[in-house]
């Protein structure tokens, strides 16, 4: 489980995040959504490390993470697996040694076991027999994919996906959302996902927290976001034509 | 270099010299760099090198108009000009280009696409893994570099020379053999080592802290090359002075 705690966080005086609290539970898929500047990416950025917040907490399974040293904070990193917007694989180096890349850094693991271990990651996200193609020969979905299968070569028990959806097509970022949604409850990972996507919001949002203007408006699930009074939260999760005519249908 | 960026560049400096993650991985990355920075240079500092020797055999013998100077100087001169100036400072100034702006748009590359992010998640260090490995080749190749340019240089004097009747082969060949200093190899090599310490981690530190797109990817390198050149004839007078 994350715990985060009255998280503050500002940029040369202008402050994004404002006092964020929540709890995000293992084996559920935890969204945060809002638009645009709301914080979001900051907030997660803040949660792994990439930002140190002005004030507040940070706790993966009781750890304070924010006041760790840098030798501290790798014992915690070694459990994180992150999927980035822009899947940020090593363009230099093929499927196969990028997602070998923390198994040879951390393990003591023998090559043919290491082997095993990323054709097993890349079965698991539909990516068997692609090893030795560079990221540049693959399609923007497939690069989301081999970074999933690289984010959780290392077992993490806390998975961070940052806009997973971004740039991709309706069928595809389906096909991502549920794959994150079955290695969470397989795995039992404390999943976080970072997105503005309403597919993914109603697809896999067991538990979402909303940001607004940094601060936290609404938390609770997918069920209960379309029958909120919360006006930016309408705003935002009706912002589409289709979900307006889906609420004035049901 | 302001001093904030030159404190930020220091502390960095300290995050690469972090105790490795694990040795097997970065000596293979140094072998890899030590392979783009000395071999793949080879070629081009070879044929600067060589013209630069023949050019300065004809210029030495152009200005030497005087019959009270022997002809033999002009092999002594060059020899020592080569050994002392052009071979260390020249190879670095033209390394500083190539080397240098790949070094930037490499990393900085990496930080605009999240690649450092993502060694950063993983528990890597990511100054230490990106850039130790192109310091320690930086620091190992380029005096390999300014050896083989020194030799080169002397050789280009010698074959200048004699094509152009500037001076006879038995002239050039006692004046690189008379008076010759050993002390002057090291005054060298010392210039060397650090010209290879900053055209490394001078361009891995403008690629490391980029923020925006390809744009600024693009200015990195070329404030990279610009500082790294100025860096170089700077410690080459503070070298240079402390030394001779």
């Amino acid at each position: 489980m994350i715990e985060i705690k009255d998280i503050y966080k500002s940029f040369s005086g202008n402050e994004v995040l404002k006092g964020i609290s929540g709890k995000f539970e293992e084996g559920v898929t935890n969204l945060i959504i809002g638009g645009s500047g709301s914080g979001k990416t900051t907030l997660l950025k803040c949660m792994v490390g990439l930002h140190q917040p002005d004030s507040g907490s940070v706790l993966y399974d009781g750890r304070d993470f924010t006041p760790m040293t840098y030798e501290q904070r790798i014992d915690v990193r070694k459990e994180i697996g992150m999927l980035f917007q822009g899947s940020a694989l090593f363009d230099s180096m093929t499927v196969e040694e990028n997602i070998m890349f923390p198994l040879n850094m951390f393990t003591d693991q023998s090559r043919k076991e290491k082997i095993e271990r990323v054709n097993f990651c890349l079965e698991r996200v539909n990516l068997a027999g692609k090893n030795k193609l560079f990221p540049a020969e693959l399609s923007g979905g497939m690069k989301k994919r081999v970074g999933i299968a690289r984010a959780i070569s290392m077992n993490p028990k806390y998975l961070f996906c940052d806009e997973p959806n971004s740039g991709l097509d309706p069928k595809t970022s389906i096909v991502i959302d549920e794959l994150i949604k079955e290695l969470t409850e397989e795995y039992k990972t404390t999943t976080i996902v970072v997105t503005h996507d309403m597919n993914s919001v109603m697809g896999i949002g067991d538990y979402i927290l909303f940001l607004h203007e940094g601060k936290k408006f609404w938390e609770g699930s997918n069920k209960e976001i379309a029958h909120t009074d919360i006006k930016e939260l309408n705003d935002f999760v009706f912002a589409s034509r289709f979900m307006k005519a889906a609420k004035d249908k049901f | 270099m302001n001093f904030t960026n030159f404190g930020r560049y220091i502390l960095l400096l300290k995050s690469v010299f972090r105790k490795p993650e694990k040795l097997k991985i970065y000596l293979k990355e140094i072998a890899k760099q030590m392979d783009y920075v000395g071999v793949g240079s080879l070629g081009l500092i070879a044929i600067i090198s060589t013209f630069i020797g023949a050019v300065m055999t004809l210029q030495i013998a152009f200005q030497l108009v005087s019959d009270f100077i022997p002809k033999t100087i002009i092999g002594s001169v060059n020899r020592d000009s080569s050994i002392l100036e052009l071979s260390p400072t020249i190879s670095a100034i033209v390394l500083a280009g190539k080397i240098g702006s790949a070094i930037s748009s490499e990393i900085g590359s990496m930080r605009v696409t999240e690649q450092i992010d993502a060694l950063e998640i993983m528990g890597i260090n990511a100054p230490g893994y990106l850039i130790l490995p192109k310091i320690i080749s930086g620091i190992t190749m380029v005096p390999m570099l300014v050896i083989i340019s020194m030799f080169l240089s002397i050789t280009g004097g010698y074959i200048g020379g004699s094509v152009s009747g500037a001076v006879t082969p038995a002239e050039y060949i006692q004046g690189i053999t008379t008076d010759f200093n050993p002390y002057t190899i090291t005054v060298a090599l010392v210039k060397a080592f650090v010209f290879g310490f900053i055209i490394t981690s001078v361009p891995a530190y403008e690629g490391f802290y980029v923020r925006g797109g390809a744009l600024e990817v693009s200015q990195a390198s070329t404030r990279a090359v610009v500082i790294s050149c100025i860096s170089i004839l700077a410690c080459d007078y503070i070298v240079t002075q402390l030394l001779l």
